[in-house]
Order: C-alpha cells, then sequence, then structure tokens
C-alpha cells in the first residue's frame, strides 16, 4: 500500500480540512441552536405578526435545499451590494437552516409544557419575557435536546457543503486530492471516517450535556 | 373574634364568558384585613375563574377590582404585576416549577421579581420552607415529593412574596386523604395568624371552624353568603347546608 500518499499528501490535507469544518460547526452550532430556541418561541408564544413572520423564516429555509441557500447567499448577496466571504456566507447559511430546524423541535416541546407553570409565574408577578427566560423555555430545552442534539449532528454532515461555495473544508480538501490523484475510494473512505469521529464526539458531548442538565421528572428516572 | 373593619379587596360585578357559556354572571364580593371568606358550591360553578379573574390569570370581560384603595388597571402591564405580587395564589395541581428544587422554586420570583440578591433569596426561601415543616426537604424536585409536599412548598412560594391576601383554589382537592390534613394544618396556622384569604374548598368541616363567611356559587353567581353558622346549620334551609350535607353523605372528612 502506499503510505507515503496518505501520510505525505491526503491525512494534512484533511486535518486542514478537519479545522476548517470545525470553524464552521462551533460557532453555527452554537448560534444556530440559540437562534433556534428564540424562533420556535416566538413561533408558539410570540403575538400574531412576529408568529406569521417565524413562521414564514422556518417554512422558507426548511421548503428550500441548503446548497440553493448557500449559493443565494454567496452569490445572490452581491446583486443587493452585499459582500460576504465563503466563510462567512458558510457560517450564516448554516446558522439559518439549523435555527429553522431546531425551532420546530423547540417548538413542539414548548407545547408539552403545562400551562399551570405559565399561570404560578403569573400570578407572583413575572412578566410574560421573564417567565419564558426563568420557567418555560428551560423546561422545553431539556425536553428538546434529544432532537436539537440529532440536528446537530445532521449539521456536522451537511457542513460539507461548504466547499460548493469555495470554503474548502473537510470534504473540499479531499474532493481537490480525489480529483487530482484520481483515488476516489481511499479518499472519500478517510473523509468518512473523519466524520463519524466527530460525530461519536458530537454525541459523547451532547450525552454529557443530557446527563449534567437531567433533573428528576424530565427524562427517564 | 373582632377584626378591623377595613376592605383590603373589592371585587366588583365580574362577568366572564368563555367558550360562550356565561361562566361569571356579575360577581361582587369584599374582604376586609384579616379575614377568610370560603368559596363552596359545585364544580362548574365558577370558583376557580373566579379566583383567577381577580388577579388577572383569566382577563374578565367586566368588573373592577380594588386592592385597598387602588383600583387595578390590568391594561398597565407594570400596575399589573406590581399587584400580582401582592396576591398569592394557591393551585389545586401545585404548579411547583418542575426544573427547580423546593428551595429554587421559592426563591425564584424573589429574586427575578423582588430583585434580591442570590443570598438573601436563598435565606428568606429556606425560612418560609421552614415554617411550612419542610425545612429539610430544600434540595428536593416537585417529582420527589408527596402530593402534600408539594402544596405545602407552594404555599411557602406564596408566602416569601409577602402578599397581602391570598387566593386559594382547592388546594387540598388534588391530594389523597392522609395528605389532606398536613395541607390543612399549615392554613389553618396562615388563618389564625391573621393571613386575608379566599378559599375555594369541599372541606366543609374545616371552613366550619375557620371561615368568616362562606360564599356559596352555583351558575356563575354567588348564591348565598353568610357565617359558617347561619348557613350551614341544619336548620338553615340553606341552600348550602343542603349542598354540604350532600357531600358528607359522599365522604365522611376528617377535619
Amino acid at each position: 500500500m502506499d503510505t507515503i500518499f496518505f501520510t505525505d499528501q491526503l491525512i494534512p490535507a484533511l486535518n486542514r480540512g478537519l479545522v476548517m469544518s470545525i470553524k464552521l460547526i462551533i460557532p453555527s452550532g452554537l448560534i444556530g441552536l440559540m437562534l433556534g430556541i428564540v424562533i420556535g418561541t416566538l413561533r408558539t408564544f410570540g403575538h400574531s405578526a412576529v408568529r406569521k413572520a417565524a413562521n414564514g423564516y422556518a417554512t422558507l429555509f426548511r421548503g428550500t435545499p441548503l446548497v440553493v441557500q448557500l449559493f443565494l447567499l454567496y452569490f445572490g448577496l452581491p446583486n443587493l451590494g452585499i459582500y460576504l466571504d465563503a466563510y462567512t456566507a458558510a457560517v450564516v447559511g448554516f446558522i439559518l437552516c439549523s435555527g429553522a430546524y431546531h425551532s420546530e423541535y423547540i417548538r413542539g416541546s414548548l407545547l408539552s409544557i403545562k400551562k399551570g407553570q405559565f399561570l404560578a409565574a403569573q400570578s407572583m408577578g413575572f412578566s410574560t419575557f421573564k417567565t419564558m427566560c426563568s420557567i418555560i423555555v428551560p423546561q422545553a430545552v431539556r425536553r428538546a435536546l434529544p432532537g436539537c442534539g440529532n440536528e446537530i449532528i445532521y449539521l456536522i454532515k451537511y457542513s460539507s457543503l461548504a466547499y460548493i461555495i469555495t470554503c474548502i473544508e473537510l470534504t473540499g480538501e479531499g474532493k481537490m486530492i480525489a480529483t487530482r490523484t484520481f483515488r476516489y475510494t481511499e479518499v472519500f473512505m478517510v473523509i468518512g471516517f473523519y466524520y463519524l469521529v466527530l460525530v461519536t464526539m458530537a454525541s459523547f458531548v451532547l450525552q454529557k450535556l443530557e446527563v449534567r442538565l437531567k433533573i428528576p421528572g424530565f427524562g427517564k428516572a | 373574634m373582632t377584626k378591623p373593619k377595613k376592605p383590603i379587596l373589592r371585587v366588583e360585578n365580574i362577568c366572564k364568558i368563555l367558550g360562550g357559556k356565561e361562566i361569571l354572571k356579575s360577581v361582587s364580593l369584599s374582604l376586609n384585613k384579616g379575614e377568610l371568606k370560603v368559596l363552596i358550591g359545585p364544580s362548574g360553578a365558577g370558583k376557580s375563574t373566579l379566583l383567577q379573574c381577580i388577579n388577572f390569570l383569566i382577563p374578565p370581560d367586566k368588573g373592577r377590582v380594588w386592592l385597598e384603595e387602588t383600583e387595578i388597571q390590568n391594561r398597565k402591564k407594570r400596575d399589573l404585576y406590581a399587584f400580582r405580587q401582592q396576591v398569592g395564589m394557591i393551585f389545586q395541581d401545585f404548579n411547583l416549577f418542575d426544573h427547580l428544587n423546593a428551595l429554587e422554586n421559592v426563591a425564584i420570583a424573589l429574586r427575578k421579581v423582588k430583585k434580591m440578591s442570590r443570598q438573601a433569596a436563598r435565606d428568606h426561601a429556606v425560612a418560609e420552607l421552614e415554617r411550612v415543616g419542610l425545612g429539610d426537604k430544600i434540595t428536593l424536585y416537585p417529582a420527589e415529593l408527596s402530593g402534600g409536599q408539594k402544596q405545602r412548598v407552594s404555599i411557602a412560594r406564596a408566602l416569601a412574596m409577602e402578599p397581602k391576601i391570598m387566593l386559594l383554589d382547592e388546594p387540598t382537592s388534588a391530594l389523597d386523604p392522609e395528605l389532606i390534613g398536613e395541607v390543612l394544618s399549615v392554613i389553618r396556622d396562615l388563618a389564625q395568624g391573621g393571613m386575608t384569604m379566599i378559599l375555594a374548598t369541599h372541606q366543609i368541616g374545616f371552613t366550619r371552624s375557620l371561615a368568616d363567611e362562606v360564599l356559596f356559587m352555583e351558575n356563575g353567581r354567588i348564591i348565598e353568603q353568610g357565617s359558617p353558622k347561619d348557613l350551614l346549620s341544619p336548620d338553615a334551609c340553606s341552600r348550602s347546608w343542603d349542598f354540604c350535607s350532600r357531600l358528607n353523605e359522599l365522604h365522611e372528612e376528617g377535619v
């Protein structure tokens, strides 16, 4: 086996790509989740106009392919005088897309919170906003965590679309080598392995988080 | 027992239609400082709705509410939130915050609404929990408490806000019979300590011994009101007596 191809060419390039992938995934994951919490809350409890706007956002970003969103952000926005570099366009695209999906998980869990929780807080003089922040959302997030974790795992994999708008990450680096050497099988098997490791690590962290946030009465005893 | 006659809460002509049905038909009542008024009546009479209209958890369609001399303008959010801090509410199904332990359940409103420091809120919460006999349960979560303990935490939570009046919506109805006593004894201590309260309940024995006035509700109206002695005695020939004796036939209560 040609180990020099792996050690001198493929692995260094993929490691470089991996760093870029992580730079894409971490901010997109964190900000996307926060956006999802806000949008999910507005979709559930917002006033009519706000709710319609938030629903519109979710419909748009869940209803169109991520590739289309990325192309429009990178190649379309300059028509409006907005220039995003490839990295920024990719992160913005990922945040908007994952936020839309997260909002659905959050919405589902918000709907499962009993009305009494809201009444009890209101009866002590909590404003609606404080009721949401201190009482309702902390419970909803715990219930939504498995679903949101799922979305973060998706994000890790769809971050591979960034190379299409010239933000060269893990898949992009590999693709270039594969094209040059025509060794698609080896290259993509290694890329697949990299993603598998990333997802496994993310699952581990998410599981730790679930345990950390666990409270008697939420989730399994 | 003589109590100073100064209305602390006045409610006038509350009307509420929910789902096309008239739930409250112009209900009025007033409450003097230190009084315990008990709302009784069949389910569906409007007792819960009335209590929730008093603190605007359900905004009444018509009617006015005064706390001491001030009329509550429920459209002004700030006034409404300030008013609710002075009116404690106890729910039938406790409504403890499920993600917070007993201590945090009591402390959170002190911190978020009364803006107390974390330490001051904690100290105050511990004191309130001790007062209801739960000093050794402060770190337990609602899912780890019995029904009676949950209701006592919820009473401590309301008391921590130092309310001027308390509204108690069937506080023992969701409890197993053997747990009712511990909650009633906390409420009895409150009444004897001079807390002003409106209590919706089916505990007739408790009502007889502690209520200053009984309000009997049916079909969205207060149809009888008077002292427990007048209303709840066999020779009163009252609708209240009739109702209570039928309740007693169902189960002999121990209080």
